[in-house]
């Protein structure tokens, strides 16, 4: 039975599903489990509805409403994009592992989804990530060093969003698509969007990040409902990565991500998120049509999480090697690298520098963790509020005085 | 029985609940399979099948609004928020639907139901992993508010909670999840409301709660061993109700209060304390009570937290100025 048919109502006429006479409709629309399981898949695939521009052994196939014309240069971009961001992503889990940091979040094998996402945008863009947007930040021209504070301790996050367009990470899941609405409001109030002629270039959109897992989240829904009725310019990026933390995506929905869009009034696309040219086709799409005032869009990127949750999480605990062993098949960066290959888009040469560079950015990556200096305690008492509040100016005061005192025991002991 | 962690304590208690009761049901994010982040929840869902203990969508609200339908069914629903500020998205749920249904409907409705959440600092967390959450709850009239410092009343104190007829916020200090002690479970320690004297002592009063507990013991001891202060040592347990008596006979006794949270101090839940003993023994008073708490600031980074929670020294520093007769 196709999940279209369960997540339709039942006609009183219909038969269930099991062959025998319908009872009341309500009751013969509600799919087993395994029904769920298949609808919320029924396009990984390459079914009908998933967007994919390559297959995963590394074909061009074309895509009738999602074509896109890139060069030789742009795909061997995205491919050195996929390839650094991954190794400064091993980076991170190797010296959370060496007592470096406190925790990484790995983003493994969903490069392909975030770099063709991050490479859609203009500068004039902003976007909102949760938490494990490390390919996105890359393309925003955030360098993997900046992230090291968060997962290092001695910092939110060190990069500037006016600057960059790229909001700081949010822990607390769901937050952003609600800021991102609120953002793109902003965007078509002022008058950012849907200009054409000279001024068109300067068209802005929003793009928000956020998992499966998220989509069950209150504010994920507002942030939806408020796009809508607004016609804000924002595209709801969904990275479903199948888990959340040990929760598989059936615990979240009975439909596939995508489709929710239509509830809300707007398009809906799954694309193949471990295919890179796909997710910059359609994100380059969906940005452009916020761009011309015809958003919101929700992108569901089918992908896998192929590492942990964390670095303090334990996979083996409720998810299967099987299905990891399956979605190695379907690498982003392998069957871009097959494809570059074979069409001799790139030569072993261009591969190797790419590795080289790769090393480099290891090593820089390191070296600049270890040496992170500590953060001063007065750093936690400045910007509270525009104004220091005479509280904490005062608690700062005081705890200051207090350490001095032991600077001065110490130098006492010297003597 | 031997050395038990205060998770294995909570543990033990959900088992025990679940088995005593067939109305109690655990539920939140990652606690089936998973045994949820902290492994309080483990091996509840192979024991007792996805009816009784199963992972939910990621919706704290959701959680909270469909824990108080089930308790209005008839269940006890025991439901988990992963950490403290993940409980902000239900916060409309607990305050307005959770504390006030009994009141609304005039004792019609009964809500029994508990609200776990992990709190507090000290883990090198990062963001939105260390908030001491405690005062928006105890601010709020119809929570029951209770915070266990040690495995035995982890124990206890869950089981009491989960047959408490009101809902009960249940704060679990989640530095203090793998400290051992020995115990023999079942244990039934004091009742919930309860504060109990952890350390006696003469000459001054600490309160603490929770993760604060520990460090407030410690703090008494190296009073002891460098100042040569006698410091009593109160554990309150529950927050609200505060019990006022037990608090008021340690201080009557001592003349000196010094209240420990982690939460800021500004609005804190010190502020009550210092309040209920400053109207119940003010003419005992030797000194202001005083408070330690975390700053008045977001909570900082992992690397600065040692910086922002009280710790001996700032404890024993705020002892040194309740105004001893020997600075007079
Ligand atoms: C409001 C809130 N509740 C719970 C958590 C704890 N938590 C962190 S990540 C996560 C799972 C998120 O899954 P998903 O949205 O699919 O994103 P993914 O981690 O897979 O990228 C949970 C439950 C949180 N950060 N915020
Ligand atoms: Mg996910």
């Amino acid at each position: 039975m196709s999940p279209e048919h369960w997540t339709r109502p039942s006609r009183p006429d219909e038969q269930t599903r099991n062959g025998t006479a319908s009872g009341p409709a309500a009751t013969s629309a509600v799919p087993t489990r395994e029904q769920v399981i298949a609808g919320l898949r029924a396009t990984s695939e390459g079914g009908a509805d998933l967007v994919q521009l390559l297959t995963p052994e590394g074909q061009r196939v074309s895509h009738p409403d999602f074509d896109i014309e890139v060069t030789d240069e742009q795909l061997r971009g995205m491919y050195r994009d996929m390839v650094l961001v991954r190794r400064a992503d091993r980076e991170g889990n190797a010296l959370q592992r060496q007592g470096q940091l406190g925790i990484w979040v790995p983003l493994l094998g969903q490069e392909a989804a975030q770099i063709g996402a991050g490479r859609a945008m203009r500068p004039q863009d902003m976007a909102f990530p949760s938490y494990r947007e490390h390919g996105v930040a890359w393309c925003r021209g955030v360098d993997p060093t900046e992230l090291l504070g968060i997962f290092r301790g001695t910092d939110h996050g060190s990069w500037d969003p006016n600057t960059t367009g790229m909001g700081l990470y949010t822990i607390v899941i769901g937050n952003q698509c609600l800021n991102a609405a609120g953002y793109a409001m902003g965007q078509r109030f002022e008058g950012r969007v849907g200009n054409t002629g000279g001024d068109s270039a300067d068209n802005e959109a929003t793009m928000t990040f956020f998992g499966d897992g998220a989509t069950s989240q209150g504010d994920v829904h507002e942030g939806m409902v408020w796009a809508a009725v607004y016609d804000a310019p924002v595209v709801f990026f969904c990275q479903n990565n199948q888990w959340a933390i040990s929760e598989p995506t059936e615990r979240q929905t009975r439909v596939p991500l995508y489709e929710r869009a239509r509830g809300y009034g707007f398009p809906g696309i799954r694309v193949d998120g471990n295919d890179v040219l796909a997710s910059l086709a359609v994100t380059r799409w969906a940005l452009d049509e916020c761009r011309h005032g015809n958003g919101p869009v929700l992108i569901e990127a089918f992908t896998y999480r192929m590492d942990a949750h964390t670095t303090s999480d334990d996979a083996s605990r409720y998810r299967l090697d099987d299905d990891l062993e399956a979605w190695k098949l379907k690498d982003p960066i392998e069957r871009l690298r097959v494809h570059l290959v074979r069409e001799q888009i790139a030569d072993q040469e261009f591969l190797d520098s790419v590795d080289a560079e790769a090393d480099e950015l290891a090593q820089r990556f390191r070296d600049f963790c270890v040496n992170m200096p500590e953060p001063p305690p007065e750093r936690m008492f400045s910007e509270v509020y525009a104004e220091e509040s005479p509280v904490v100016a005062a608690q700062r005061q005081d705890y200051l005085q207090y350490l001095d005192g032991f600077a001065d025991s110490a130098a006492g002991g010297v003597h | 029985m031997g050395q038990v962690t205060m998770a294995q304590a909570l543990n033990t208690a959900l088992r025990d609940s679940l088995r005593a009761d067939p109305n109690v049901l655990v539920f939140g994010e990652d606690v089936g399979a998973l045994g949820g982040v902290f492994r309080i929840t483990e091996g509840l869902a192979a024991e007792f099948g996805e009816q009784r203990c199963f992972d939910s969508p990621l919706a704290e609200a959701g959680i909270v609004g469909t824990a108080v339908g089930m308790a209005m069914y008839g269940f006890r629903p025991v439901v988990e928020m992963q950490f403290d500020a993940f409980a902000y998205p239900a916060f409309e749920q607990i305050t307005s639907h959770a504390a006030k249904l009994r009141n609304r409907t005039r004792g019609a409705v009964e809500l029994p139901m508990v609200i776990r959440i992990p709190y507090g600092g000290g883990i090198g967390g990062v963001e939105h992993h260390s908030d001491s959450s405690e005062a928006y709850y105890t601010h709020t009239p119809g929570l029951t508010v209770v915070s266990p410092a040690t495995p035995a009343d982890a124990y206890s104190m869950l089981q009491e909670a989960i047959t408490a007829a009101d809902p009960v916020v249940f704060l679990e200090p989640k530095r203090r999840y793998w400290t051992k002690a020995e115990v023999e479970l079942p244990a039934a320690t004091e009742p919930m409301h309860r504060a109990v004297i952890r350390r006696a002592g003469t000459d001054v009063t600490l309160l603490a709660y929770g993760p604060m507990v520990a460090t407030a013991m410690e703090a008494a001891e190296a009073a002891r061993t460098e100042e040569g202060r006698d410091v009593e040592v109160v554990d309150l347990r529950s927050l609200s109700p505060l019990d006022e008596d037990t608090v008021c006979a340690s201080v009557r006794k001592t003349g000196r209060a010094v209240i420990v949270h982690e939460a800021p101090v500004f609005g804190g839940y010190g502020a009550e304390v210092a309040a209920t003993i400053n109207r119940r023994c003010f003419h005992y008073l030797e000194a202001p009570v005083a408070r330690v708490g975390g700053f008045d600031i977001p909570y900082p980074s992992p690397k600065l937290e040692e910086h922002h929670l009280p710790h001996t020294g700032r404890i024993l520093d705020a002892i040194a100025e309740l105004q001893w007769e020997e600075d007079r």
